[in-house]
Formats: structure tokens, sequence, C-alpha cells
């Protein structure tokens, strides 16, 4: 277990710039900004042009934390409390439900929540549900 | 043009998703461990975006259409079932695992941390296996 500091602005800032990416992507491609749909999409490419969007939008997300180092000077954190078995198993467990789930934290927790939509509250409400009691038992039962 | 856009687009996200702190694992499990190394940052990712977005899309979605598409692309899905409810489910369980979700991860390649290829390379494979299930039983199911 890793202590992390508390961050409200940046964390607040950071999210407002989701919600703005949210915005713009639906304003000009008239689509919904989720990780899991732009990924799932790039895999299996409807066509050349709907392809060549969803690689820019990846490039552009990739190029994110290399512009906050360009900035600020730093690279921004990325600590990994758990081992690499651990992580490859979380990866795979993490593509099987968000394609039976159709979604992810950005799809369903950001832009299906925000427009109200009844399968995103419920996918959102279960998935963090789930998670907490992962981190639950993970930590507190097994005490790993 | 587009692509252009795009690109820019998917910077936004990377770098809210970046100074959000959702790159970073450790942050997120805090998140959710409520029983010991709480650290609530991510309530205000989820509270900054969410109100972005939702004030965004009732602007932008009161347009006839996207600037560069023909028409929005919206789920129209009401109804809850349950891959919807059991793949969130298990989305949780390897979120929970591992602490990166995508839209955590996809950005965090940019930081160049082999953990991140490790988990976003196991996250395709899950992805895959997913969608070979999937086409799988939409098969036998025409069969039967």
């Amino acid at each position: 277990m890793i202590e992390t500091a508390f961050t409200p602005f940046q964390s607040l800032g950071g999210g407002a710039l989701i919600g703005l990416a949210a915005v713009l992507l639906m304003g000009t491609m008239g689509r919904i900004m989720g990780a899991t749909g732009i990924l799932a999409g790039l895999m299996q490419p409807a066509s050349l042009s709907d392809w060549s969007w969803r690689a820019a939008v990846l490039l552009g997300m990739v190029s994110g934390p290399i512009v906050v180092m360009l900035i600020t000077g730093e690279m921004p954190a990325v600590q990994v409390p758990i081992s690499t078995t651990m992580l490859v198993v979380g990866g795979f467990i993490v593509g099987i439900g968000v394609t039976y789930g159709a979604g992810c934290t950005s799809g369903h927790g950001v832009c299906g929540m925000a427009r109200l939509s009844p399968r995103s509250i419920a996918a959102t409400l279960t998935f963090m549900l789930t998670t907490a009691i992962t981190v639950y038992l993970i930590r507190h039962v097994f005490g790993a | 043009m587009r692509l252009v856009l795009s690109y820019l687009i998917g910077l936004v996200f990377g770098v809210g998703i970046s100074i959000s702190g959702m790159a970073n694992p450790a942050k997120v499990l805090n998140f959710f461990d409520i029983a010991g190394a709480w650290d609530p940052s991510l309530a205000f990712v989820m509270g900054g975006a969410l109100i972005v977005t939702a004030l965004g899309y009732r602007f932008v979605l009161k347009r006839p259409s996207p600037m560069l598409a023909s028409s929005f692309q919206l789920p129209t899905r009401r109804d809850l079932d349950m891959p919807l409810i059991g793949g969130s489910a298990v989305f949780g369980i390897g979120w929970g695992i591992a602490g990166f979700c995508p839209g955590g991860a996809l950005p965090a390649l940019g930081t160049g941390r082999s953990e991140v290829f490790i988990f976003v390379a196991a996250l395709l494979v899950g992805i895959i296996a997913a969608k070979a299930l999937q086409s799988m039983s939409l098969r036998t199911r025409k069969v039967a």
C-alpha cells in the first residue's frame, strides 16, 4: 500500500478537462468519449475514416503526460503497488468486463451518467461497488 | 482538420487524466480503500468531469448535428440486461486488482512506464477474448 496525498484542486481541474474533451468530441465528431469504445473501434474498424479519428484521439491521449512534463517539468506519477502477475490478471479481467459491459469509467461513468442514461448509471454503480469490494478483500481480508 | 481536432481532443483528455490522478493506480486504489489509506481525490475528478459534461452536452446536443459528422451517435438502449451488469461487475473486479481503468491507462502509456504497457497488453487480450466469446455465443444462438 502506498499513501497518496489528497489533491482536490488538481483532481477537480483534471476532471473538468476530461469533461471538456467529452463535450468537444460530441460537438465535433458526434461521439461518446469512452476509452473502451474508442479502443474497440480501433481493433475492429468500420472504415478508414472511422479508424483514423480514433487513432488520432489515442495519439493525443498518449501525448497528455508528455505535455504535462513539458509544462511542469515533472512526469505525472504512476505508482503501481501490485505485482506484475496481478497487473496482467487485472488487465485481462478489465478487458472482458468492459467488452460485455460496453463501457468503462469514461464512457459510462462520465458521458453516460451526464446524459442520465439508466444503463450507464446502473453500470457505474455496479463497477464502483465491485471495485470497492475487491480492494477491501485484497487489502483487509487477504492482507496483500 | 478532423484528425488535428481529434488529436487535440485526445490531448485535452490525456492532460486531464494526467493531472487528475486517474493515471496513478496507487491513487485510484486508495480512493476505494475507505477502510485504509483513503484518498477522496477521485470523487473530485468524477464531479468535475460530470458537471462539465452534463452542462456541455445540453448545449451541444441542442444543435441539429455535430460540426464534422452527419449525426450524433448516441446509445439509445435504456434496458438493463445481464451482459451490462455482469460485465460491469467483472470490470470492477479487474479495476480493483490492477488500479488502472482503460481511460486512465491509455494516456499513462505516454509516461513510458513498462507497467502500463503490460496492463494495456493484457487489456487488449481480454477485449479480443471477450469479442471472440461474444461472436461464438451469437453463432450458437443462430444455429439453435
